[in-house]
């Protein structure tokens, strides 16, 4: 399945963009999806730290991905 | 607990976040104002840009408000970031917090900003005369 992802800050100077579209076999988890991010953009394997929010909310590695989840990559943070 | 969380992208008020967490009832405010500092490792910022992936920003502080309020017993909890081109001295982020007592609310307010700097999602990139960096993304 096709999977539309956003970027911020840094993730977006990666992709060099502010989303991309994956594609990735049904049932995919997170850690599928971030293993794929650092083959393909090997610079993420460079930062101190890399998520992926779904849906709004920080996803365990084993969530799984589906259809329409508004999948975001976070990398570390820096607010206040 | 009564809340207000807010991102903005013009400059904040330390009144209005203050009024935020006013209560009668309270015996203490503490209020954190962070600033953007002028600079880092010996070299001179010239600005910041700050961005965030704002409903998720907006849930997340959010959230460390309600976890606060379940570790301390709190009135009110304001917690006010901006976003977008900051100088050197403006203010980043303002956190009130109203409790009882003293105690709580220092307790509390410390607890937010060092939650809010490891969860929000909200990034920043420093400007420097020869250069730019995303801050804390590499170790």
């Amino acid at each position: 399945m096709k999977v539309p992802i956003k970027a911020f800050g840094i993730a977006k100077e990666i992709i060099g963009g502010s989303s991309i579209v994956v594609e990735i076999p049904a049932g995919s988890q997170v850690t599928d999806l971030l293993q794929l991010l650092k083959e393909q953009y090997p610079a993420f394997k460079e930062l101190a730290s890399l998520a992926i929010a779904v849906n709004a909310t920080y996803a365990d590695p084993e969530q799984e991905i589906s259809t329409g989840d508004e999948v975001v990559i976070i990398p570390p943070v820096a607010g206040g | 607990m009564v809340k207000d969380i807010q991102l903005l992208t013009s400059p904040l008020s330390l009144e209005t976040c203050q009024a935020q967490a006013d209560d009668p009832t309270a015996g203490g405010t503490v209020l954190f104002i962070g600033t953007v500092r002028n600079h880092t490792s010996g070299k001179t910022v010239l600005r910041l840009h700050f961005e965030a992936y704002e409903p998720m920003a907006i849930q997340e502080m959010d959230k460390i408000a309600v976890q606060a309020s379940e570790q301390w017993p709190l009135h009110r909890v304001a917690i006010h970031h901006r976003t977008g081109m900051l100088l050197p001295g403006d203010i980043a982020v303002i956190i009130a917090v109203s409790a009882a007592h003293r105690a709580e609310a220092f307790a509390a307010c410390q607890y937010a900003i060092d939650t809010l700097k490891q969860t929000v999602p909200i990034w920043k990139k420093e400007f420097f005369e020869d250069g730019e960096v995303w801050v804390a993304a590499h170790p």
